[in-house]
């Protein structure tokens, strides 16, 4: 079933056919949930407007460590069974999780500095998420530091699988260590401590958001492999033109 | 067994041979700890409470500079293809290899590290959980940092992006290393933080020398 997908040609069909699915979806829920966060949500009682903030934190942290998952995932496949579009998307994922954590930071120091009154603390779900952060970098650098890409691309997903022993210790660090950053609220055991109001436009938020990775997930992989076949096709050029001159 | 400690015998007197790389390593964490005081000012109270931290951390720079040459000459002369060729399994010879960096980098950096404490005024309940930390901490370090030497190996820029990729994993060694000394000058139990440290020592000696033989075996397809 996997092997079956490994066709570039296949692929690439397949996601011809996949975006529009995935796109505007994407679009649809961000845009209503953005409404929902923004106008029709109300402000939390202890927070006031700055909650606000959180339909936009808590699906990018989300995102930051479901897209790791991912790419640690498809780096495992790759490695084990050398299946060639899984590196691709791994290669395809870091840039934009690394986006997604760097959203994540950033709206979360917007958060903290009138919640708790500055910009950043040392606290282990910011550094750990920090740590992320520099995981995503460090597998982009490496994947790009070598001549021969499929090397790059290899040891980068050792890298991914390596730093995978990180993606546990951001989810419970916050039950590990009593921290500043407040526990899980909507993923417990006793259901979720917050109420519908707030629950829906996070959730529309949250699966807009991993829509909207899927989404350019699949543009990216096309692209890499369009540029691929490409360079490909150049080189291919370059040799007939030898040949004959 | 037989060729783990060939392995180890040999990268023990090639270090010995070339006895100078261990000693400038030592030299740049005395310096790099050294210029603290400078930059801070000479206050005893100020210094003894940074000393946990500063030692770590200027250990953990000195060491990223002694992983590059790891793989690096092996790779380049060929005799890591052979290494890879021959019976021991590769994670085998990787963990050789930690155990002979640690040997040759970790254990004169734990040497070395009393010293800064005076320095630094530390004050002298300190002094066995550092050597302890050290103890439980630096292996770890030369883990982590085979993993590193073996990812990089043939990368433009190998060195600093060495660093880039085994400091973020290292973080947790700094953390319960100078944790454990902090601890024990003020008076609180140090034996929870060391048990975290050699928790991670466990891992690592499990987990590492597989990545490392992966990684190597990719350095050379």
């Amino acid at each position: 079933m996997i092997q079956r997908f490994a066709n570039p040609a296949r692929f690439n069909r397949l996601a011809h056919t996949l975006l529009p699915w995935f796109a505007w979806p994407a679009a649809a829920l961000i845009a209503g949930g953005s409404y929902f966060a923004l106008v029709a949500s109300p402000p939390d009682y202890q927070q006031g407007e700055t909650v606000r903030i959180m339909y936009v934190h808590v699906p990018a942290a989300w995102m930051a460590l479901f897209v790791y998952s991912s790419m640690a995932l498809a780096s495992a496949v790759g490695l084990i069974w050398k299946h060639p579009l899984a590196h691709l998307s791994a290669q395809a994922a870091a840039p934009i999780g690394a986006a997604f954590t760097f959203l994540c930071l950033v709206t979360g120091s917007l958060w903290g500095k009138p919640m708790w009154g500055a910009w950043w603390v040392w606290d282990a779900r910011l550094t750990s998420v920090l740590i992320l952060f520099f995981l995503y970098l460090g597998f982009m650098a490496l994947s790009a530091a070598f001549d021969d890409p499929a090397r790059g691309e290899r040891s980068a997903a050792v890298l991914a699988l390596v730093g995978a022993i990180n993606v546990p210790i951001i989810k419970f660090s916050v039950e590990w260590w009593n921290t500043l950053h407040q526990p899980s609220s909507v993923v417990k055991m006793s259901g979720p401590a917050i109420h519908a109001s707030m629950l829906v436009p996070l959730m529309m938020m949250a699966i807009g958001f991993t829509l909207f990775f899927m989404a350019l997930l699949l543009v990216r992989m096309r692209a890499a492999l369009l540029a691929r076949r490409a360079r490909a096709l150049t080189m291919a050029g370059v040799h007939a033109a030898q040949a004959a001159g | 067994m037989n060729a783990f400690t060939i392995i180890v015998g040999r990268e023990l007197r090639l270090a010995l041979r070339q006895s100078g790389d261990s000693a400038i390593i030592v030299m740049f964490f005395v310096l790099a700890a050294v210029l603290f005081p400078f930059g801070l000012g000479p206050e005893p109270n100020l210094l003894a409470r940074m000393a946990p931290g500063v030692v770590w951390v200027t250990a953990l720079l000195a060491a990223m500079l002694s992983f590059e040459r790891l793989f690096l000459a092996d790779y380049e002369d060929g005799s890591l293809e052979q290494l890879a060729l021959g019976p021991a399994p590769l994670a085998l010879v990787a963990l050789a290899k930690a155990l002979a960096h640690w040997l040759t980098t970790g254990v004169p950096l734990m040497l070395a590290a009393p010293l800064i404490g005076v320095l630094y005024h530390l004050p002298e309940d300190g002094y066995a959980p550092l050597i302890v930390s050290m103890i439980l901490g630096t292996p770890t370090i030369s883990l982590i940092g085979t993993v590193g030497a073996a990812l990089t190996l043939g990368a433009r820029r190998g060195g600093v992006l060495l660093s880039l990729l085994v400091l973020p994993l290292v973080v947790p060694v700094l953390i319960f290393g100078a944790g454990a000394i902090d601890a024990a000058i003020n008076g609180f139990p140090v034996r929870p933080q060391l048990m975290v440290l050699g928790g991670i020592l466990l891992a690592a000696l499990a987990l590492c020398p597989w990545a490392s033989a992966a990684s190597v075996r990719q350095a050379l397809e």
